[in-house]
């Protein structure tokens, strides 16, 4: 891959980037409310997204920047194993259409912000709100840095090297969330949306037919496959079990995070969230067809440096370079649309379970704005000094682990939407015991997601987040059980 | 409407989670289409699949929010 400037691709790059600023600081008079300073205005875009700005903003939401880069790089590694990106985002819908309308009319009717005032509203218990609340931070903080890997990975392609590119367009971010709030990334999703669905669906359609046809592409990876004697088209024996449970407990965590959280709030109605479990699956499909990208890379004879430049280098090689600029700048300002979400997320955490909780309760909507302003603030540099001071691998690993720990949540989070009888000390125990017991398996394994277990006969590997999830219910369970009501009424 | 969570319908949902968390079900090469193992064309079929379920299991619901 080259990574000389090409004056084009920036160009069209910059154009790009530029109509976004623009449309970011523009965004604070779209759907204008009659006040800014309020926290629901700021942070939830007023509760009023329709249909189509809600499948726009969860969507560019959801599938980062980082996921467009990631998703191919562990494909065009390991093969089949990480296609269970696709499983895990189509299962992940039906859950979001049959829980996520009834956490919305819960927030709706309560006036809830973020998932520590739902919890803090069902069990009246600060020590399980602060635990929500802060798992929900410490999840999302490596994955806005995560954000940055993905820009980093364009911004390399297009020649621009060192730390002040991805500073600037960072910093720029910031400024406009600032005065905007979430109408700017719901705003800039429409384009970064656009945008990407034009460069998957030319990728997707123009590189098999460079490359011989798809038969070609899945051929050469499997050359390639075994020339390496790593990967597999297909799935080992001992990789079943991994790769079901990787699917089904990140689709469990995914509407767990605080970004995710936000775009759901902000909703107009339970029904807006219905249909859009509908709509959403098409990005989804998109995905699918992206993570082919991997395979294509190896049909390719790309030389990398690094996985993480197979897509950058594919549209570098195969494309003319306007359209290697327009690609880039697809991803780069798909970085920013999540970041933007989940630094807004994180500050409506901080301001309703930590400012209003301890340091000044009386707070009025007005000042919780203002202190969640700062905060995204905050939140966005600490990001960015992250991911320039500290090495990369320690936002992935902490990304990795952050997964399993908002996974910790869920039953705080969702089972009292449906089931009166659990309190807070359970729940708070279910939570110790997953969180912990999760980052301590996490760790004795090399800081490797998967657990081997072994019954009986053959040894399989479980996702960890899965298993903590199974013990924190277990836990939950028992204590709740065993916790005599006056008792779990007072805590 | 049998209660205020989802209708009968709703049940149709557990099926895409019976057709991917089960491995054995795909996990092969042939018959291919498209040039794609079934392994994948498999899975991206459940996207469709999984998206029309999901519209009925809507269309079996009162909207009155």
């Amino acid at each position: 891959m080259t990574t000389e400037i090409d004056p084009t691709a920036l160009s069209v790059f910059i154009f790009f980037f530029v109509l976004v600023t623009i449309m970011g600081f523009v965004a604070a008079k779209w759907r204008a409310p009659k006040t800014m300073a309020h926290i629901d205005e700021w942070g939830l875009g007023g509760r009023n997204f329709g249909t189509w700005v809600t499948w726009f903003l969860v969507g560019g939401d959801f599938y980062t920047a980082y996921t467009v880069i990631a998703v191919p790089a562990l494909v065009y590694t390991v093969g089949a194993y990480g296609f269970f990106a696709l499983p895990y985002t189509i299962v992940v819908y039906p859950f979001v259409f049959m829980v996520m309308p009834v956490l919305w009319q819960k927030a709706k009717d309560f006036g809830y912000v973020t998932a520590g005032d739902v919890v803090f509203g069902q069990y009246g218990s600060r020590a399980l709100e602060l635990a929500v609340a802060l798992t929900g931070v410490i999840a999302t903080m490596p994955y806005i840095a995560l954000q940055l890997v993905g820009m980093t990975a364009v911004l390399k392609a297009l020649g621009l090297h060192g730390e002040l590119p991805l500073a600037i367009a960072f910093i720029v971010l910031a400024v406009y969330t600032y005065s905007a709030g979430l109408r700017a990334p719901a705003l800039i999703a429409f384009v970064k949306d656009i945008m990407i669905y034009i460069a998957v669906l030319a990728a997707i359609a123009i590189i098999p037919v460079k490359l011989g046809g798809y038969e070609n592409v899945f051929n050469a990876a499997a050359a390639d496959f075994q020339a390496k004697g790593a990967g597999s088209l297909l799935l080992g024996g001992n990789q079943y079990v991994a790769y079901a449970t990787l699917a089904l407990g990140s689709a469990l965590a995914a509407f767990m995070y605080p970004h995710t959280l936000t775009g759901i709030f902000a909703s107009k109605s339970g029904n807006t969230i219905r249909k859009n479990a509908v709509l959403l699956p098409a990005y989804t499909l998109l995905l699918g067809l992206l993570a082919l990208l991997g395979y294509m890379g190896h049909a390719a004879h790309l030389t990398l440096s690094s996985a993480n430049d197979v897509v950058p280098a594919l549209f570098q090689t195969l494309f003319p370079s306007w359209f290697a600029g327009f690609a880039f700048a697809a991803i780069a300002i798909g970085a920013l649309v999540p970041a933007a979400v989940m630094s807004i997320g994180a500050a409506n955490l901080f301001t309703r379970n930590f400012w209003k909780a301890y340091v000044n309760p009386t707070v009025d909507p007005a000042g919780e704005a203002k202190v969640a302003k700062i905060t995204s603030l905050v939140v966005k540099v600490g990001a960015l000094l992250v991911i320039l001071f500290l090495p990369t691998q320690f936002a992935l690993d902490l990304q990795l682990l952050g997964g399993i720990w908002i996974l910790q949540t869920l039953p705080a989070l969702v089972f009292g939407l449906f089931v009166k009888w659990f309190h807070a000390p359970g729940l708070l125990a279910g939570w110790f015991v997953g969180f912990f017991g999760g980052t301590y398996l996490v760790w004795a394994n090399g800081l490797k997601p998967l657990q081997a277990i072994s019954v009986g006969g053959a040894p399989f590997t479980v996702y960890i987040g899965l298993l903590a999830l199974a013990a924190n219910i277990v836990v939950a369970v028992v204590v709740n059980a065993a916790t005599p009501k006056t008792v779990a009424a007072r805590a | 409407m049998k209660n205020r969570y989802g209708t009968a319908a709703c049940w149709l949902l557990v099926i895409p989670y019976i057709g991917l968390l089960w491995v054995p079900f795909y996990n092969f090469h042939d018959p291919v289409l498209f040039g794609f193992p079934f392994f994948y064309w498999y899975q991206l079929a459940w996207v469709p699949i999984t998206a029309i379920l999901t519209w009925v299991a809507y269309r079996s619901m009162r909207h009155d929010d």
